[in-house]
C-alpha cells in the first residue's frame, strides 16, 4: 500500500471537499452532500509508476465534471491536496470530460483509510500517484505548481503510455 | 496512526549513492518544529515512489529521495543546518 506518511484517519463526519478557483471562490461539499450527487460506476485499469498495473478495477464516485459544473474559471492547471499534506498537480483538462472522479467506493465497498478513504481522486489515465488518496480539495490555478512527487524528480504529467516516470522522460 | 514506517538508518544505502559521508549519523533541525534530530531518528516511509523521512516530533517531511535509472533527486528543505561528523586530516 503506497503511502508518503502516516495514514490519515478521517471520519465521514468531519470529511469535506472543496474546489477553490484562481479568484478565491470556494465550493465545498460535506460527505452527505457529495453522496447526494450523481455517483457513477466506472471500470478502469490502474498503472503505478513502480511498474505494476491492475486491470478492470471497479470504482464508484462523483465525476469532476459534476463538481466543476458551473464553476467560472479560466485556469489551465489544478493541484489536488490531501489530508496529511500530500499534493499532486495536473492540467485542468485532465480532470474533465469523464476522465476523473472523487471515488468513494472500490469493488463495491467503502474505501478504507489504507486505500485513501473516505475519498480519493481517481485519474486512471495518468500514473497512480496523480490519484491522490485522502483528497480534501482541488485548487484551480493560472500557473502550474508541481506537487509532492513532481517537485522531486517525478514527471510533471505522468502518462503511463509514454512511460513518463521521471523528469525528462 | 499506523506503524507503517521504519527508522532512518534504513536510508543509509540509498543516501550513500549521493553522499561520500554517512548521512544517517548527521544531525540537523526540523524546519517545521525546530526539533534537533539525527537522520537515523527520522520516521522513514519506504512504501512509496521514493523515500520519505519525517520528523519524529511533528511528522513533517525532513527529506525526500527519489532514485531513478542513473539519477537521483534529493530534497532536504525540511531540515536545516545539517551537521556532519568528519575526521580531521
Amino acid at each position: 500500500m503506497l503511502s508518503a506518511g502516516p495514514t490519515p484517519q478521517i471520519s465521514t463526519e468531519v470529511w469535506n471537499f472543496s474546489v477553490t478557483t484562481e479568484t478565491g471562490e470556494v465550493r465545498r461539499w460535506n460527505w452527505a452532500e457529495l453522496n447526494a450527487l450523481s455517483v457513477e460506476r466506472t471500470t478502469v485499469d490502474l498503472h503505478c509508476v513502480t511498474k505494476w498495473s491492475k486491470l478492470a478495477t471497479t470504482w464508484e464516485g462523483v465525476s469532476l465534471d459534476t463538481l466543476l459544473d458551473g464553476v467560472e474559471t479560466s485556469a489551465e492547471y489544478a493541484v489536488a491536496s490531501s489530508y496529511g499534506g500530500y499534493t499532486t498537480n495536473l492540467p485542468l483538462e485532465d480532470l474533465l470530460d469523464g476522465k476523473a472522479w472523487i471515488a468513494v467506493r472500490y469493488d463495491g465497498e467503502p474505501l478504507t483509510p489504507e486505500h485513501g478513504g473516505p475519498a480519493r481522486l481517481l485519474v486512471p489515465h495518468l500514473y497512480l500517484w496523480k490519484s491522490a488518496k485522502w483528497v480534501r480539495g482541488i485548487r484551480l490555478l493560472n500557473d502550474d505548481e508541481p506537487g509532492f512527487w513532481e517537485s522531486v524528480g517525478y514527471h510533471n504529467y505522468g502518462d503511463p503510455w509514454r512511460e513518463q516516470r521521471y523528469w525528462g522522460d | 496512526m499506523t506503524e507503517d514506517h521504519i527508522d532512518g538508518n534504513a536510508a543509509g544505502g540509498a543516501l550513500s549513492d549521493v553522499f561520500a559521508v554517512d548521512l544517517t549519523a548527521a544531525t540537523g533541525q526540523c524546519s517545521s518544529c525546530a526539533q534537533s534530530l539525527a537522520l537515523a531518528e527520522a520516521l522513514l516511509y519506504t512504501q512509496a515512489p521514493g523515500l520519505i523521512a519525517r520528523c519524529p516530533g511533528c511528522e513533517e517531511v525532513v527529506f525526500r529521495l527519489v532514485r531513478g535509472p542513473g539519477r537521483a533527486w534529493l530534497d532536504m528543505r525540511g531540515m536545516t543546518c545539517v551537521q556532519f561528523e568528519l575526521a580531521d586530516s
